[in-house]
C-alpha cells in the first residue's frame, strides 16, 4: 500500500510517500503565500520525481499548521502525533522527540508505541524557533547552511540575555559593536535557544532515548548545545525536517477507505 | 408562517437552555436599575467579585460590578479598543484587562452599556488578587469618593485564629462604613434574612453545577459563565434563588429528557481559570467537534466552593473564613485538593488550562498545578495561552493545534 504525509509548516511545505514500510521519497519547498496551493505543488513534485501517480496513492494526512487547507488530503491530524509517529517510524526505541521548526519548538514524550504521552509547545514567541536563528544568521551575515558549524568553532559563548528575538538582534549588534568575536556570538545564540526549548523539555519530563526532528536538527550546533544542556545524547532523524510528513504518510496506513 | 429559509434547526433548538432569557431579563433590570439608582434615591457601590455583597443588599444598596461589566465588555469583544485606550492613558498592557477596560470605561462612557453608573462608595476586597486594591484606589481618586477595602490574608496551609480575629475585626468597621455612608443603622434582622438567601442561593447554584456530573452533562462549563452572573451580582436576593430553582428545575429536566449540550459527548473536561469570553463559541465548538464537553471548572465553583464554611445564622462571624478561603486565595497544595475533588466528581477525561495574561494570581503555578494532575492523577492536562478580554493575546492558530494535538492524545 502505497500513502503520503503532507506537512505545511510556516516557512516550507513537506511531502512524504511510504510504500508498505518503505520510504519511496520526500520533498521539501517553500510554503509561501499559498499554502492551499504548496500542499498540492510539494506532492506533484514528489509524485514527479518517484514516478508514481495520485491514483495509485491510497490515502493521504496533511499535517502542520496548514493541515486543514489541504484539500486533496483524506484527514488532518496536528504535528504533534505525526512527529510522534515519525519519529517512533524511524527508531521505534526514541522516547522523547524534540521539535524545532520555523514558528514552532515542541516537545514530545512518547510511549513504546509511538503514542503521544505528553507534549508541550513554545508560547507566542519566536525565541527559541528557526525563524529566531534565520533573524540571527542573517544580522551576522552569515549563511543558515554554516551557522552550526560556527557555533562549535567559539572558544567562549557570549552571553545572550533577552529572551526576544527583537531584543536579541540588537543585542547582537551590540556584541558585534563591542568587539565579541563572530562564533562566540553564534554559540550565544545557540545557546539561547537551546536554553529555552531544554526549559520546554524539563517541563515536560525528558526520557531518553532523545531523537531531534525539524529543520533545525540539521543544524549541529543547535543539537549540541541541546545535549549540553539537557545531559543526554540527542539522535538526529535521518529524515529531521520531513519527519511530520513522514509520520502522517505512517499515519495514513491506518485509514480505512 | 416561517418559510423554509427561515426555519430553525428543531435538534439544536432543543439543546437551547430555555431559562437563558429569563437570565437576560433579570440582568437587563438589574442594569436598568443600577444606572437610574439617583433618581430612585437609591445608593450605588462597587465592589469586586469576590467582596461581601450581602451587606450591601442589607443595607438597599445596588452593588455595581466591575468585574462583571469587564466579561460583557470581552463577551461583546470590546475589549481591545477599551485596552488601548488605558493604555493611552499610561496604563501597561501587562495590567488586568478588567482593570484596563474598566478604567478606560469610566473615562470615556464606552463600553457594551455605555460605563457603569457612577458609585457613591467603593468596597474593595482582595481576596482575589492585588490587582484590585490599586485598581480601585485609581477608581476613588477618579470619582472622588470614599473606598472600604477588606484585607483577607492568603490561606498557606489552614487560617489561623489570628487572621480569623482580624478579617472578623474588619467585618465591623465594614458595617460601620456602610452606616455612615448610608446614614443609618444596619437592620441585623434584615442582615440574617439577607444571609440565609446568600447561602441558598449558593446552595442552588452548587446544585446546578452537580447536574453535570450526569453523563451526557445537561449543561457545560459556557453555560455555566453565563449563569453564573446573578450568584455575583445579585447573591442575597430572592431574585438569584427563584433564578436559580427555575434553572436547577429545567437541568433535572434535561437530564430526565436525555438532552445534553454537545451531541453525542463522548470527553469530559475540566476548565481551569477565567473564560476566554471573547471566544466561548469559538472554543465550545472547537472542543464539540472532537465529541468533548467542558463539563465543569475551578471559576464558576470559586463562589459555592466555600459556601460549607458559612453558618447562616453567624454569617459575620464565619463569612470573614469562607470570603478569605476562596479558590485563588490559598496555596497550591489547597487548589490542587479542590482540582482533585472536580476531577473525580465529574469524572472527566481531562484538564484544561487558561494561562490567563491577566488574572497572575489564578494563573501563577498552573505548572506545577499540571504537574501534580499528571503525576498523581494520570489526567491529561493541557495549557492554553490567551487572555480573559483583550484578544491580542489569543492566536487562533496556536490554540487549535495545542487543542486538537490534546484531543488527539486523549482519543487514542
Amino acid at each position: 500500500m502505497i500513502t503520503a504525509g503532507i506537512d505545511i509548516g510556516s516557512i516550507t511545505a513537506k511531502a512524504a510517500v511510504l510504500e508498505d514500510g518503505r520510504i519511496l521519497g520526500a520533498k521539501v519547498l517553500f510554503t509561501g503565500y499559498n499554502s492551499r496551493q504548496a500542499g498540492q505543488a510539494v506532492l506533484d513534485e514528489l509524485m514527479a520525481e518517484i514516478g508514481i501517480t495520485r491514483e495509485k496513492i491510497n490515502a493521504i494526512i496533511a499535517t502542520g499548521y496548514g493541515r486543514n487547507s489541504v484539500e486533496l488530503a483524506d484527514k488532518a491530524i496536528t504535528e504533534i502525533t505525526c512527529h510522534a509517529a515519525g519519529a517512533h517510524f524511524i527508531d521505534p526505541s526514541v522516547r522523547f522527540i524534540i521539535d524545532i521548526g520555523g514558528q514552532d519548538s515542541k516537545v514530545i514524550r512518547i510511549d513504546e508505541n509511538g503514542r503521544v504521552v505528553d507534549f508541550a509547545m513554545n508560547d507566542k514567541c519566536a525565541a527559541g524557533t528557526g525563524r529566531f536563528l534565520e533573524v540571527m544568521a542573517r544580522a551576522l551575515e552569515v549563511d543558515l547552511d554554516g551557522f552550526g558549524d560556527l557555533s562549535l568553532k567559539g572558544g567562549a559563548a557570549a552571553k545572550i540575555s533577552s529572551i526576544c528575538t527583537v531584543f536579541a538582534e540588537s543585542e547582537v549588534i551590540s556584541l558585534i559593536s563591542k568587539g565579541e568575536t563572530r562564533e562566540n556570538i553564534i554559540a550565544g545564540i545557540h545557546e539561547s535557544v537551546a536554553s529555552r526549548v531544554a526549559a520546554l523539555a524539563k517541563r515536560v519530563g525528558v526520557t531518553e532515548p532523545v531523537m531531534m526532528t525539524g529543520g533545525v536538527a540539521k543544524n549541529i550546533g543547535a543539537v549540541r548545545a541541546l545535549e549540553i544542556k539537557l545531559e543526554t545524547v540527542i539522535r538526529v532523524s535521518p529524515h529531521a525536517q520531513v519527519n511530520g510528513a513522514l509520520g502522517a504518510a505512517v499515519l495514513a496506513g491506518g485509514i480505512n477507505r | 408562517m416561517a418559510d423554509q429559509s427561515t426555519a430553525k434547526d428543531p435538534e439544536k433548538e432543543r439543546r437551547k437552555i430555555k431559562s437563558v432569557s429569563k437570565m437576560k431579563e433579570i440582568m437587563t433590570t438589574y442594569y436598568i436599575e443600577a444606572k437610574t439608582a439617583r433618581e430612585n434615591g437609591k445608593k450605588v457601590a462597587w465592589i469586586t467579585s469576590g467582596g461581601p455583597v450581602e451587606f450591601l443588599i442589607a443595607m438597599d444598596v445596588i452593588p455595581v460590578y466591575p468585574e462583571n461589566h469587564g466579561a460583557m465588555v470581552g463577551a461583546s469583544k470590546m475589549g481591545v479598543g477599551l485596552c488601548e485606550k488605558a493604555e493611552e492613558m499610561g496604563y501597561s498592557r501587562d495590567l488586568c484587562s478588567y482593570a484596563r477596560s474598566d478604567i478606560a470605561c469610566s473615562v470615556t462612557d464606552g463600553g457594551p452599556i455605555g460605563g457603569l453608573p457612577r458609585p457613591d462608595f467603593l468596597v474593595c476586597c482582595n481576596n482575589i488578587c492585588g490587582t484590585v486594591l490599586k485598581w480601585y484606589e485609581v477608581t476613588a481618586r477618579f470619582y472622588h469618593v470614599p473606598l472600604f477595602i477588606l484585607d483577607t490574608p492568603f490561606i498557606h496551609a489552614r487560617f489561623s485564629e489570628a487572621s480569623r480575629k482580624y478579617v472578623v475585626q474588619q467585618t465591623y468597621e465594614y458595617i460601620a462604613f456602610l452606616e455612615k455612608q448610608c446614614g443609618k443603622k444596619m437592620d441585623f434582622e434584615r442582615m440574617n434574612e439577607v444571609s440565609r438567601l446568600a447561602v441558598h442561593g449558593l446552595r442552588l447554584w452548587q446544585e446546578v453545577l452537580d447536574t453535570t456530573a450526569h453523563k451526557p452533562a445537561p449543561m457545560t462549563a459556557f453555560d455555566a459563565f453565563f449563569h453564573l452572573a446573578l450568584i455575583v451580582t445579585l447573591r442575597g436576593t430572592k431574585i438569584a434563588v427563584d433564578y436559580y430553582q427555575q434553572l436547577l428545575a429545567e437541568m433535572r429536566q434535561r437530564i430526565k429528557d436525555g438532552i445534553s449540550m454537545v451531541p453525542n459527548e463522548k470527553y469530559r473536561l475540566l476548565w481551569d481559570n477565567l473564560p476566554v469570553w471573547y471566544r466561548t463559541k469559538w472554543l465550545s465548538d472547537k472542543f464539540a467537534d472532537h465529541q468533548a464537553c467542558l463539563v465543569a471548572d475551578t471559576y464558576t465553583s470559586a463562589w459555592s466552593g466555600v459556601m460549607d464554611l458559612i453558618d447562616e445564622n453567624n454569617f459575620i462571624e464565619t463569612g470573614a473564613i469562607a470570603y478569605s478561603s476562596v479558590y485563588i486565595n490559598v496555596s497550591l497544595d489547597i487548589m490542587f485538593e479542590t482540582l482533585k475533588k472536580l476531577i473525580k466528581k465529574y469524572d472527566v477525561d481531562g484538564l484544561v488550562m487558561h494561562s490567563n495574561r491577566s488574572c497572575k494570581p489564578y494563573s501563577l503555578g498552573q505548572y506545577d498545578l499540571q504537574q501534580m494532575v499528571m503525576r498523581e492523577l494520570k489526567v491529561p492536562t493541557l495549557i492554553i495561552e490567551a487572555d480573559m478580554v483583550d484578544e491580542r493575546s489569543f492566536s487562533e492558530s496556536q490554540i487549535e493545534t495545542r487543542i486538537d494535538a490534546f484531543m488527539e492524545t486523549i482519543k487514542k
